[in-house]
């Protein structure tokens, strides 16, 4: 299993390098800016194009899961929802067309848990006040202060852990499958050399059974449960303590 | 030689990190089963009880995934050779 590779160099503050992750990140935010134009563009109050029937349903998904999560108040966190929802979705599902996995690098979700980590603590601090949050540290005695930093900092460390390890260890069981059922074909004498382009007869098929549940499956609810943990974490942090 | 014991060792860490996922799989399991009495005992709260069976499954899982950190470390971005 190989990191992702470096697409190209920007040669500043001594060569910042552009991976396959960012680049692939790249499209994956055009998919959906291009999907939000399509499904969004001549609304009407009655909706008689279906596009519009899907675009109200998936907001309407978005919103009632941020209702019911947390609560009325919050309900300006749909957009940021959607979008974290949409990014870490449509990153996850990109290896079922053979693409690297933009959320099987650890870049990716450490950067969007900072983000979620950042914040609960603006919240924790404007609910509470600055000197209110600096407390909450020594509860529920001073002593258990060291635990309470470390907890604070396991959030975001385990939600950004939980994303990267299942998506890449999805692939790498696939990668070990593939090689597994390579060295079977050449064992089974149903190896072929096409040109350039080698057939195992026993590659096919077997793989997709996998990937239905490592790509598709572990794509979707791990997508969901980023978001979900986002608005459980975030509205937890606005309760007063 | 060094560095052949150093990466021996390394493997055998990585196989013995992955035991850790027997906790979660026990937990998650009792936690689907509790899910599904649940379920059968109140049809209607079905969405509510997923949802929540879902969050809890992954809470549970978070173990598992730093041993499986821990082995993918091990394997493929060993710290421990450089130190040879």
């Amino acid at each position: 299993m190989d990191g992702p590779k470096v697409v190209f160099t920007i040669p500043i503050f001594g060569g910042i390098e552009i991976t396959e992750t960012i680049v692939i990140g790249w499209f994956v935010i055009l998919i959906v800016l291009i999907a939000s134009l399509y499904l969004t563009s001549g609304l009407k109050k009655i909706p008689n194009t279906k596009r519009q029937v899907i675009a109200e349903m998936l907001v309407g998904f978005v919103n009632n899961t941020v209702k019911k999560t947390m609560g009325e108040r919050f309900i300006y966190f749909a957009p940021y929802i959607a979008a974290l929802l949409l990014y870490s979705l449509l990153g996850s599902l990109v290896s079922l067309i053979g693409l690297r996995s933009v959320t099987a690098d650890l870049n990716t979700t450490i950067a969007m848990a900072l983000v979620t980590f950042v914040l609960i603590t603006f919240f924790k601090i404007k609910t509470n006040g600055f000197f209110g949050y600096i407390k909450g540290f020594g509860s529920p005695i001073v002593l258990l202060a060291p635990l309470n930093v470390i907890s604070e900092i396991a959030t975001p460390l385990s939600m950004s852990f939980r994303m990267f390890g299942n998506i890449a260890g999805g692939s790498i069981i696939t990668m070990l499958l593939y090689m597994a059922l390579g060295a079977a074909s050449k064992a089974l004498h149903l190896s072929f050399q096409l040109g350039a382009l080698q057939l195992n007869v026993v590659q096919v098929f077997i793989p997709a059974v996998l990937s239905i549940y490592f790509d598709l499956f572990t794509g979707c609810i791990q997508a969901y449960i980023f978001a979900m943990l986002t608005m459980v974490n975030v509205s937890m942090a606005a309760d007063k303590s | 030689m060094e560095k052949a014991i150093v990466l021996g060792c390394s493997a055998i860490g990585a196989g013995l990190a992955m035991i850790a996922g027997l906790g979660p799989g026990i937990g998650e399991g009792y936690a689907v089963g509790k899910t599904i009495e649940s379920i059968a005992r109140q049809p209607e709260a079905q969405g509510d009880c997923t949802r929540t069976m879902f969050i809890g499954v992954a809470m549970a899982e978070s173990t598992g995934i730093y041993s499986l950190i821990i082995a993918l470390v091990l394997l493929f971005a060993n710290p421990l050779i450089k130190k040879l």
